[in-house]
């Protein structure tokens, strides 16, 4: 639902401004934003400036009293974890709300449990409190391929999924639904529930981040918590990366916080093994390269934490 | 009957005006969430003004921030129970409130006989007056007056 301007129509000769226009928006800010907090995710950054001419070129069309239908926003988030569909969806509803396409811009994430009930009649309610909740802003739908069970003949969610499809038809000014998973899973849903996929406007891929890019998402993680990486640390972690992606389950920028949180548990035992010592503002800002060093991800090859209780590094 | 064609029972906000339309409601019912006040749809087929607790149609909604939601349940209960009086009810639970702040019909039967006058002799020539509503004539249930 696009908010609305001024109301004055002009004749069908006048011409109209696009750089002004686009400039009143006040959408280079939101560009500007998302390029600096998030790193790479190219497919998507593109996509959204897409999304943005779409918005600026119908504000024009409504100067000459043409109006257009609200576009189908709804979105299919794939890709492996950790790569920042769940970080995304919460800016798109912040997005979606500055370009003026959704009235309020909050983001209500459930999972299949939220919608699906168990015992019969359970479902429908359940599903229609969340879409209420939802209206006016983004909801986000993570591991959406769990609503459907192919297998177990007495799985509530197909009756979700129908609820879901008939309010994503129906309310598209008043809601934007955003499917998240991997892509092969919510690949199989769709193919079992083609009506889902034809409301579906954009397909977003995340590919996964580069060692480069991931050293930049560890720099701004370690910036956003007041810590910096001495020269040592930095070119240890230049190493780490690769050689952690190598490992099983490596989840991305998830990982990388995770290693960044043992980095930060090693340089406070550091510090508290010579509590001798007076400490400058300094010292309890920087992580030396000793504490990067000490991963087994370098010493054993191996991953840290004890596989007993599970832990990833 | 010149005052008031139809006999339209004038509580609650806005009563004396023509029916508000869904836009309107939605306007309401935005200010009533702006100040984060609980809404909630009742329905009742007495119309007495004394009859102060009418039945809920599901839970107060406070959590939400659109009104497009509860215009969905407000349609819903205009479909499920054409034939009743429903409302809008704001609650507010702030400190030294802890009441409804606004309330307002969104739904009247399609015919509204209204109240009859009883009067009441009593000592001294004085008369003592009490008003029932028509609707009231026939049991629950079957109120309907189609």
């Amino acid at each position: 639902m696009l908010k609305s301007l001024d109301p004055s129509v002009v004749g069908n000769d006048a011409t109209v401004d696009l750089q002004k226009e686009f400039e009143a928006s006040n959408i280079d800010d939101v560009f500007e934003k998302l390029d600096r907090d998030l790193v790479g995710l190219k497919p998507i950054k593109t996509r959204i400036r897409e999304i943005a001419a779409l918005l600026l070129v119908d504000r024009l069309r409504r100067k000459f009293g043409i109006s257009s239908e609200t576009p189908t926003l709804h979105m299919n988030f794939t890709g492996n974890p950790g790569t920042g569909k769940t970080t995304v969806a919460l800016r798109m509803a912040e997005i979606l709300h500055r370009l003026g396409y959704v009235r309020e811009g909050h983001l209500v994430s459930v999972t299949r449990d939220d919608l699906v009930g168990q015992y019969v009649g359970h479902t429908a309610p359940k599903t229609r409190e969340v879409i209420k909740r939802a209206m006016g802003g983004v909801l986000f739908i993570d591991e959406a391929y769990y609503l459907y069970k192919p297998q177990n003949e007495r799985d509530y969610g197909q009756e979700s999924i129908e609820i879901l499809l008939q309010c994503m038809e129906n309310n598209r000014d008043d809601l934007v639904v955003i499917l998240a998973g991997y892509k092969n899973k919510m690949d199989r849903f769709f193919d079992s529930n083609p009506g889902m996929r034809s409301r579906i406007a954009h397909h977003l891929d995340f590919p996964d981040y580069s060692p480069p890019e991931l050293k930049a998402i560890a720099e701004i993680m370690l910036s956003g918590q007041n810590y910096r990486l001495s020269e040592g640390a930095a070119s240890a972690l230049e190493e780490y990366i690769p050689l952690r992606m190598k490992l099983p389950h490596f989840s991305n920028a998830r990982s990388i916080r995770n290693a960044l949180d043992r980095a930060r548990l090693r340089q406070a035992n550091r510090l508290f093994a010579g509590r001798g010592e007076k400490l400058t503002r300094l010292d309890l800002v920087t992580i030396e390269e000793q504490d990067i060093r000490g991963s087994r991800v370098f010493v054993e090859g191996k991953l840290d934490g004890d596989p007993a209780d599970g832990a990833v590094s | 009957m010149m005052t008031n064609p139809g006999n339209k029972v004038t509580q609650g906000q806005f009563s004396f005006l023509p029916d508000l339309t869904d836009a309107q409601i939605s306007a309401q019912i935005k200010y009533a969430l702006k100040n984060n006040w609980a809404v909630s749809v009742e329905y009742s087929d007495d119309p007495h003004p004394r009859n102060t607790y009418w039945e809920m149609y599901g839970n107060p909604m406070f959590d939400l921030k659109d009104p497009a939601g509860i215009l969905m349940e407000i349609n819903a209960c205009r479909k499920a129970l054409p034939d009743m009086y429903i409302r809008v009810t704001a609650f507010d639970s702030s400190k030294g409130w802890e009441a409804p702040r606004m309330s307002f019909i969104v739904n009247r039967p399609p015919n509204e006989p209204g109240f009859r006058l009883l009067r009441q002799e009593r000592d001294g020539r004085s008369q003592g007056y009490t008003i029932v509503p028509y609707a009231t004539d026939r049991p629950e249930g079957e109120r309907s007056s189609r």
